[in-house]
């Protein structure tokens, strides 16, 4: 009865909520960005440090359902350790896919754990809820890489 | 499919001739399924489900009337002109108003607000005060942060007890209403607790310092019986689409004499008198608030809804309620893990309950999640801060649950609710 939302509900995305991977705000950082769902109230505080043009740390402090708690875990998993733009167009997939209705076969390869997210796609009002620490992530990265380019 | 009997073959009668199952039968939408179950609608205090006399009124409205009011002298016109007016007439009856004149349609709620914050706040000076409460709807409490920063007026706030109701004592200890105070604005019946305030009360004491008692109806009207008068207010504002009319139109009550004082709110075709190049005179009350073409169809509805609530009784609709409330507080406390918020006696209580929900392991479980596992099941109820942001920061969450009920829920319903909070309660805390 309940198999499309048990299913959305993917053991990977438990996983993560569960866990969490790189919670907790740390220094030092470039760029520090808060994001709201204003329709729920979920928010996000996320800083980002570079180490030249590597992604050398996300942090976060979020409060939110699984769906935005688990993909921000994600999220730091995919990104951290790339360069800037390697994470932006991770960032760009990952939003395509979220806007697909749940069309798209997603590439397991590159967007790892974060293909969980595909059923998610298939309810549109969960969307946003799955945007949300990707959104602020990508707000983050053009901070600090604008504040990078200002400083050389 | 035996499930999808259970809802229509249920009759509560509750000793009065009070037949949920013929009621139900006149909501073509409550016979719909979703995700192959029977939908258990418990969004009411969002949006109430329509009736097909609604339904059919607004469609024969377009089919034989159609014309603009007011202003088109052929036949239609006559005929829209009449049935808009006749709407008017028949809200200023069901709420108990002296005329049909002290009732002007606005687009809704948040709108007949705005108006009164726009049109009460010409007068309002430096260092006046407005006073609302913590638990009001982002809509009463916006549209005065907006005309405090306009005026330099100081806002104020009720606060709330531990079991949801007005802080009447900390409000007394704090001078809350003085001399200063020129506007109190309140919620007749919060939109997530639940709690029904005493206007009355409040209204008096506004009116002892030469205030003006506002009052936001969105949830009262459509639930309990409302004799204007009675209640005390100067402006009540109310939303037709939470009581059985269509989207798009929504009403504001006042005192004639008080709104004979009121400057317009929206310039447009229909508000004025005359209008010159050099300047222009304004429509009295109500056309005065009604500027550009009304939602007419729209009108037509409503004057349908107020027919079918009347035939209904809403003394019968209100009994319905608390009834249908202390089941569920009854049902909903029962269930592991289910913390309630607001007044847990259902007297003097509204049929919004709102809740959180934790595992056996204390884990609380997220509303859009808890939301996202019941709309599996068929069952809608609304998860997040309801539009009362404040009132989840004072209690200590981010959001909330909310099953709201309304004068077609079933026992039934809230049972199926209640088994489907166990479902989503077992299967975060791992048991599924």
């Amino acid at each position: 009865m309940s198999s499309d939302v048990e299913a959305m509900y993917a053991e990977i995305i438990l996983d993560h909520y569960k866990a969490k991977h790189h919670s907790g705000l740390r220094d030092p950082y470039q760029a520090q960005v808060t994001h709201v769902n204003p329709t729920c109230g979920d928010e996000i505080m996320l800083r980002l440090a570079l180490d030249g043009d590597r992604i050398a740390d996300v942090s976060y402090e979020a409060v939110g359902c699984s769906i935005s708690q688990a993909s921000t875990s994600v999220m730091t998993d995919l990104v951290i350790g790339k360069s800037v733009a390697e994470a932006m167009e991770l960032q760009q997939e990952f939003t395509e896919m979220m806007h697909s209705r749940g069309e798209i076969e997603p590439d397991e390869d590159r967007l790892e754990d974060a293909i969980a997210f595909v059923g998610v796609a298939k309810f549109p009002a969960r969307v946003k809820c799955a945007l949300l620490g990707w959104s602020a992530f990508k707000d983050a990265a053009i901070q600090a890489a604008g504040s990078r380019e200002g400083q050389e | 499919m035996p499930d999808s009997q259970l809802t229509t073959a249920v009759v509560e009668n509750l000793g009065n001739g009070y037949d949920v199952a013929a009621l139900r039968a006149d909501f073509p939408i409550l016979s719909r399924e979703v995700g192959g179950q029977p939908l258990v609608y418990l969004d009411s205090a969002n949006t109430s489900q329509k009736p097909r006399s609604v339904i059919e009124a607004i469609s024969e409205h377009f089919a034989e009337h159609n014309a603009n009011v007011s202003r088109a002298m052929h036949t239609l016109g006559a005929e829209a002109t009449e049935a808009f007016e006749a709407s008017r007439t028949k809200l200023a009856g069901f709420i108990g108003a002296a005329q049909p004149e002290e009732v002007a349609f606005t687009k809704n709620a948040s709108e007949a607000l705005n108006l009164a914050a726009h049109t009460l706040g010409a007068s309002l000076k430096p260092g006046d005060e407005i006073v609302i409460s913590v638990l009001e709807h982002h809509s009463n409490i916006v549209p005065w942060q907006l005309l405090a920063q306009r005026t330099g007026a100081v806002l104020r706030w009720f606060d709330i007890t531990d079991d949801g109701r007005l802080d009447l004592a900390k409000a007394e200890a704090e001078n809350l209403i003085n001399e200063r105070t020129k506007i109190v604005s309140l919620a007749w019946v919060s939109n997530v607790l639940g709690t029904v305030n005493p206007i009355r009360q409040i209204a008096d004491q506004a009116h002892q310092v030469g205030a003006v008692m506002v009052v936001d109806g969105a949830q009262g009207v459509p639930q309990r019986p409302t004799s204007v008068t009675e209640l005390g207010a100067d402006l009540l504002a109310f939303t037709g689409h939470k009581m059985l009319g269509p989207t798009g139109i929504g009403a504001i009550w006042g005192r004639y004499e008080l709104l004979e004082k009121l400057p317009p709110f929206l310039g447009g075709g229909e508000m004025i008198e005359i209008v010159r190049m050099t300047g222009s005179t304004y429509a009295r009350p109500p056309h005065r608030f009604e500027a550009g073409t009304q939602p007419i169809a729209e009108a037509v509805g409503l004057s349908a809804a107020v027919d079918y609530l009347t035939s209904v009784g809403m003394d019968a609709i209100a009994a319905h309620e608390e009834h249908l409330t202390a089941y569920a507080l009854a049902r909903l406390g029962a269930e592991p893990g289910v913390q309630l918020l607001g007044p847990s006696d259902a007297h003097e209580r509204g049929g919004a309950i709102s809740f959180t929900l934790a595992t056996d392991d204390g884990e609380q479980i997220h509303p859009h999640d808890v939301m996202q596992f019941l709309d599996a099941r068929g069952i809608a109820v609304r998860g997040g801060h309801h539009c009362a942001r404040p009132l989840h920061e004072r209690l200590g969450i981010t959001a909330s649950t909310r099953a709201s009920l309304y004068l077609y829920t079933t026992t039934t319903e809230i049972d199926a609710l209640a088994d489907g909070l166990a479902y989503v309660r077992d299967f975060f805390g791992g048991k599924r």
